[in-house]
């Protein structure tokens, strides 16, 4: 980098004409510095779910379309009843996942915020519209509660979906907790509406592990709001017929066979993934970082998001009552991948673990693929198919891997 | 610390997104040269040299200020058209975004798909772009950099542009005729204008009328 980017925990850009006015639902539009850094909380018990209702009432959001797939399906209800108490505009189920993408679209083109939920074979259903919102660069936000994708069907806790979502121009972040996906949901939009970002948004979770069960969340008075969507700060022009991106959608000069349409072609994707690296800065000033270190100094380190964080916390608890002490490093923005942090954080590491709730390990491969001296990371344990992954699991693959002795879990009856 | 520098091309057949070889943008106050982070102050000064220097300076409106969808960017086009005239620099303006196919008159018009043309077609070393939409504006810039040899400059009204060699970010009117006071201030000073005589072109909807 050319100068040095911290979590100065302020963001730039937040000013906008109706800040401190009220909206019809008597919230008052507030500054997002002073909105995620000066406001009093309240703890409130919650599911991950109501979480999500709960982020949506204050996020300002003008469109949600719905359709129905465990586990997203009860997010996406209660998100109608917010509709029927007034704090959308739009709300209505489309036909399919791959209808609900493309009409966010429309209304991300038209100048609305959008919010829709999929999980699982929903996404993949939706997948071909993901690249177009970022070529066209529509700053939506889909929250997306994983679960299983594969035949046999499952409708559990699985993150392999989130591995087809790398590479589509979106911005991919990884709750932990119901705490981070209220916040993550919120701080998304911000991050994504930067005009030199100006991108879609996959804020994801882990389905039922933190969709079905209730935690404490520090939740923000309900009279706040964020900000509206403000359309005259998108890096494009807005429903222009004539233009790109619009245009492509009629006319798709991009398939036009010379070289310069080609090279235009390829300027745009690297403009959209330019974008992204764009979004580091608003996202290290949000979200205080794009990873939590603990006891980084350790030799042995789990390195993970999502879920697999909380159990290898438990994992590192039970770990030094053995005397084995291990730090943690958790990944909250999978992409943009927090690439030179996780090598700062790793440069000590002798042994790197990364747990996953998916069978591709497509985690460790991400870490893999930046580290030198990869022969470090183990890419384990892997658990799928909803499969729960004990912190005793985490805790055998440690000791298998530095050869020291234990009683098997399995051999526990 | 990114060693990468946004230098004028032509760098490379599919040159990278700036952004991707870790240039950060400028915030508020500040001001990026070939990549490098200076105040405002230190950028009016290049940028003024920059277009004096050049032998064929060109300042590239687009959309934003050339059509008047409010007083804003009235006041925005006029202000433009002062930095032209104390110059001098020609003005070729991106009217709009549209593919022209089977080519467009590089004499007369630029397009972020393919800038390259009306660089090559005029010898342009020196361009300013304003009132560009900003993922239009990097798409020419970069593809600029990566086969022409000018020297690209933003006065942009959002968050700047590292694929430019030299970028503004909040760009106001204020900020154009502080760029304007800049040139004046050095021609006083008797920094000359290298430009290259033109007879800017003139044009309405039924085309080129000089």
């Amino acid at each position: 980098m050319n100068k040095t980017v911290d979590g100065n925990r302020r963001i730039i850009a937040s000013q906008h004409v109706k800040i401190g006015q009220k909206n019809r639902k008597d919230q008052t539009y507030t500054d997002p510095n002073k909105f995620f850094f000066e406001t009093e909380g309240k703890a409130q018990f919650l599911t991950g779910s109501e979480v999500i209702k709960e982020a949506i009432r204050l996020a300002s959001v003008g469109t949600s379309v719905a359709y129905p797939i465990t586990p997203q399906s009860e997010a996406a209800a209660l998100i109608g009843e917010l509709f029927a108490e007034g704090y959308l505009d739009e709300y209505f189920r489309g036909e399919s996942e791959f209808a609900v993408m493309g009409q966010c679209a429309g209304a991300a083109f038209g100048g609305h915020r959008v919010f829709t939920t999929t999980a699982g074979p929903g996404t993949l259903r939706a997948i071909e519209n993901f690249p177009m919102w970022a070529g066209a660069r529509l700053p939506i936000q889909v929250c997306v509660t994983c679960r299983g994708i594969n035949s046999p069907l499952s409708i559990q806790p699985d993150t392999l979906e989130m591995h087809y979502l790398l590479e589509t121009g979106m911005m991919v972040w990884h709750a932990e907790t119901a705490q981070d996906l209220f916040d993550y949901i919120l701080k998304g939009f911000i991050v994504a509406e930067q005009p030199d970002v100006h991108l879609p948004i996959a804020v994801c979770c882990d389905g039922f592990f933190v969709t079905h069960t209730k935690d404490t969340v520090v939740l923000p008075p309900t009279d706040i709001c964020l900000p509206p969507y403000d359309p005259y700060k998108s890096p494009v022009p807005a429903m222009d017929m004539e233009c790109p991106p619009v245009r492509m959608m009629r006319d798709p000069f991009v398939m036009k066979s010379n070289y310069i349409s080609y090279a235009t072609h390829a300027s745009w994707q690297q403009e959209v993934r330019g974008a992204m690296e764009r979004s580091r800065k608003h996202a290290i000033a949000l979200l205080d970082g794009l990873v939590d270190i603990e006891n980084g100094d350790q030799e042995v380190l789990f390195v993970t998001s999502g879920t697999a964080v909380s159990q290898s916390r438990e994992a590192i608890r039970l770990l030094e009552k053995d005397g084995i002490k291990v730090g943690l490093v958790k990944i909250k923005t999978v992409r943009p991948f927090p690439t030179e942090e996780i090598r700062e954080a790793t440069k000590h590491a002798k042994h790197i673990f990364v747990p996953e709730f998916n069978m591709a390990g497509w985690m460790g491969r991400e870490i893999k693929a930046i580290l030198p001296d990869n022969e470090r990371v183990v890419t384990a344990p892997h658990v799928a198919g909803g499969m729960t992954m004990p912190s005793e699991v985490i805790v055998e693959q440690v000791k298998t891997t530095l050869g020291i002795a234990f009683e098997p879990l399995a051999q526990r009856g | 610390m990114s060693q990468y520098q946004v230098k004028a091309g032509p760098e490379a057949y599919l040159p990278p997104a700036a952004a991707s070889m870790g240039i950060v943008l400028p915030d508020p106050g500040e001001a990026h040269i070939e990549g490098k982070i200076v105040s405002e102050d230190k950028a009016y000064e290049h940028c003024a040299k920059k277009l004096l220097e050049a032998k064929v300076p060109t300042i590239f409106p687009g959309p934003l200020v050339l059509w008047k969808w409010n007083e804003k960017a009235a006041q925005k086009a006029a202000a433009v058209r002062r930095l032209a005239e104390i110059l001098p620099a020609r003005i070729i303006p991106m009217a709009d975004y549209r593919p022209k196919y089977p080519k467009i008159d590089p004499e007369v018009e630029i397009n972020p798909n393919h800038p390259n043309l009306t660089i090559w077609h005029s010898n342009i070393d020196v361009g300013l772009f304003v009132g560009v939409h900003c993922h239009q504006a990097n798409l020419a810039l970069k593809i600029i950099r990566g086969g022409t040899n000018c020297y690209t400059l933003a006065m942009c009204a959002q968050a700047g542009h590292e694929d430019a060699c030299l970028s503004f970010r909040d760009a106001t009117v204020e900020k154009i005729d502080k760029l304007t006071a800049t040139i004046e201030r050095l021609k006083k000073e008797g920094v000359k204008s290298q430009a290259e005589p033109f007879t800017q072109f003139k044009m309405d909807r039924t085309g080129r009328v000089d």
